[in-house]
């Protein structure tokens, strides 16, 4: 059971970590070169994995080929390739974006790389024990990534981050070491087995593991009222961290969560012991409402984001607790989903404030003629998280709201057609103000522009938030020659105003990067029976 | 990490955690009750210095504690009432009834885990303390609002 890739997936990053620091002894600025190369690396490795998974199903790694009881299996099947792909395409395009919008330093990219190891260690896994030392690698690096923003209160959102997170990552230590005592082993797949032959589901030991493991995992995912850490530490930190780590370090600790649930505790726990899974379908829930509320009342545009992922995480773990087939395969999609729209949204805001160094909403005013193509990419976005059709927003929440009905859990499905109507509140809001609130009223708004933009950047991107579907069959060739537009409409408009807001250039990548995502989640919007195929194996074998 | 603990003999680490499992629970609770309470004891004590203490540095030992207190669980759940060091003697062969060594194995993982964050915390906070002034959570917060 040698498959040596799985491993490789892991140690490439880790590995590779070390070298910004190595090289950049002897020469400057490898950081982003090097990096580069690991990503591409892993994009090789996870495209590997995945069509193998395709292929021949679930298989696994066992490292230094002990036996499984004691030794550390790292596991790939369909849920887990398919979170490795949205890692290996994420990273890609938060690399490709930070090549002339992100940090320089060394130490950065060191800490990326080690954030993307431990983020394929998480994914990959199979064992409860190393899932929280990589938890904690993946800890460690997002602290120091949100603290490089240099300033005092990244400093604080950091070290709050550290305290809320290691608190987490302690209970579902505390959660494994009573599975343990309970059965004697680490293993996944063991436990699963162990569980129930030998103290049975409705132990108190395990009812309690269950019970830390969640309350951990829900630190990590930020499940309301566990999620005070994310808005600071996603607002403080530097755009391309801020992208990253709320595209993939939430999501992956919502995935180590439904990877718990299904591959340790199966769904005959929730069998035995029915409370465990209201219980945690019911903060989930109390998450998704109490998430938006607050999104719309925020000012900030990135802290608006971030309450909006604390909903969207209500509703994927919702999902995972609901555990009837449509909504674990909706979990699954808008766990990928929901990642691909936020770095696409977080960059965005990132190409926003490098350009005119505006960060509220109601600074946002008038944008969407000033910067159409990014503005666009972002309203599709913003229009796929509401869940508008085609997008991947719309099909996770389809399933999800399916497999609610199916689990004869109506209020779970009202509350997520509900709360598409408050994620309206929010979005449109935003929309209205970057389209239709002229710039004038508003103080330190960027003010109109001088020149009157060329009709077909404007027109497309009015195309944008009018009627998705005219836009997205519209194609790739059409969103990458506006952006051949916009740049050169931009670089006109920018040597003014970089003069006064000690703004940074905005380069073709990473507008290019924005308007990809955006095209991608809408066409991942048609991959519905793709994600079926794909996820289904994984879905017979853990219901 | 838990790989190391198998060295080789897989019979012998078997047997240990035949011994985890099979020692009745309320047996091997009750020999080792005060560790437990110790456990909770200090979790709680931990966690509460965590959330209660303005002091930022306070809020680290808190956390120290709360992580404590979790090896401390570990490595009591691993004992066995006289039992041998989990180790292999190079003659072969078990010798009867002794500690898993699996738990100690996390419990070491789980502290170098520990210092780093406790490193990486302590840094943060002397970058606070040279802006700010103070360890106070509360004074920063509201030197930040202004």
């Amino acid at each position: 059971m040698s498959n040596p890739e799985l491993a490789l997936l892991v140690a490439v990053p880790i590995l590779a970590a070390t070298l910004p620091l190595l090289v950049g002894l002897r020469f400057d600025s490898v950081g982003w070169p090097i990096a580069t190369v690991a990503a591409l690396v892993e994009a090789g490795l996870a495209v590997f994995v995945a069509s193998r998974v395709a292929t021949e199903g679930r298989y696994v790694h066992s490292l230094g080929n002990y036996p499984r009881q004691y030794g550390i299996e790292l596991v790939a099947d369909g849920f887990s390739a398919a979170v490795v792909l949205l890692i290996a395409v994420v990273t890609l395009a938060v690399l490709g974006y930070a090549r002339r919008g992100g940090a320089r330093e060394k130490t950065y990219y060191s800490a990326f790389l080690l954030l993307c190891g431990g983020l394929m260690g998480i994914g990959l896994t199979g064992d409860v024990f190393n899932m929280f030392v990589f938890l904690e690698i993946v800890g460690l690096a997002t602290y120091a990534l949100v603290a490089a923003g240099r300033s005092g209160r990244s400093a604080l959102a950091a070290l709050k981050y550290l305290l809320v997170g290691t608190a987490g990552a302690s209970m579902y230590l505390v959660g494994i070491g009573f599975a343990f005592v309970a059965t004697g082993t680490l293993n996944m797949a063991e436990l699963s087995r162990a569980i129930p032959e030998t103290v049975g589901y409705s132990d108190p030991l395990v009812v309690a593991s269950f019970s830390f493991v969640a309350v951990g995992l829900s630190v990590k995912a930020a499940i309301f009222p566990l999620h005070t850490w994310m808005p600071d530490a996603y607002a403080e930190a530097p755009d391309t961290v801020t992208a990253y780590i709320a595209a993939l370090v939430s999501t992956l600790g919502a995935y180590a969560l439904a990877r718990i649930i299904y591959s340790v505790y199966t769904p005959a726990f929730f069998e035995a012991v029915p409370l465990a899974g209201d219980a945690l379908v019911a903060f989930a829930t109390t998450s998704i409402v109490a998430g938006s509320v607050l999104a719309v009342i925020q000012s900030d545009v990135k802290r608006m984001l971030a309450y909006s992922s604390v909903a969207q995480f209500g509703m994927i773990v919702a999902a995972f607790g609901l555990g009837t087939e449509q909504a674990l395969l909706g979990g699954a999609i808008h766990l990928v989903g929901h990642g691909l729209m936020k770095v696409g949204l977080f960059l965005g805001v990132g190409v926003i404030a490098s350009a005119y160094g505006v960060r509220t909403v109601r600074e946002y005013a008038n944008l969407g003629y000033r910067s159409p193509v990014t503005v666009a990419a972002m309203g599709i976005l913003l229009l796929g998280l509401v869940g508008i059709p085609p997008s991947v927003g719309f099909l996770g929440k389809w399933y999800i709201a399916w497999g609610a009905i199916e689990a004869g859990a109506p209020v779970v499905a009202a509350v997520v057609l509900f709360s598409t109507l408050l994620t309206l509140l929010y979005v449109a809001r935003l929309l209205e103000t970057l389209y239709f609130r002229p710039p004038d009223d508003v103080e330190g708004a960027v003010p109109a522009a001088d020149v009157r933009l060329r009709s077909d950047g404007g027109g497309d991107a009015d195309a944008g938030t009018d009627d998705v579907s005219a836009d997205a069959d519209a194609g790739t060739d059409d969103v990458s020659a506006d952006v051949g537009a916009y740049v050169d409409v931009d670089d006109a408009g920018m040597a003014e105003i970089n003069a006064g807001t000690g703004t940074r250039p905005v380069s073709f990548g990473m507008v290019f990067v924005v308007a990809a995502i955006a095209v991608a989640a809408v066409a991942l919007g048609f991959a519905g029976p793709v994600f079926e195929g794909f996820l289904g194996p994984f879905l017979e074998a853990v219901l | 990490m838990t790989a190391l603990s198998a060295p080789g003999g897989g019979s012998l680490a078997l047997s240990a955690l035949d011994g985890v499992a099979t020692v009745p629970l309320a047996l091997s609770a009750l020999s080792t009750r005060y560790a437990y309470a110790t456990f909770a004891l200090l979790f709680a004590i931990g966690l509460y210095m965590m959330i209660a203490s303005p002091n930022l540095v306070k809020k680290v030992i808190g956390l120290n504690l709360f992580q404590s207190a979790i090896f401390l669980f570990f490595v009591s759940m691993a004992y066995v009432r006289g039992g041998a060091v989990p180790a292999i003697p190079s003659e072969g062969g078990a010798v009867g009834a002794y500690a898993s060594p699996l738990p100690q194995v996390i419990v070491l993982t789980a502290i170098v885990v520990g210092v780093s964050l406790t490193a990486v915390a302590l840094a943060l906070i002397v970058r606070l303390y040279t802006e700010y002034g103070t360890l106070n959570e509360e004074t920063i917060r509201e030197v930040m609002d202004e």
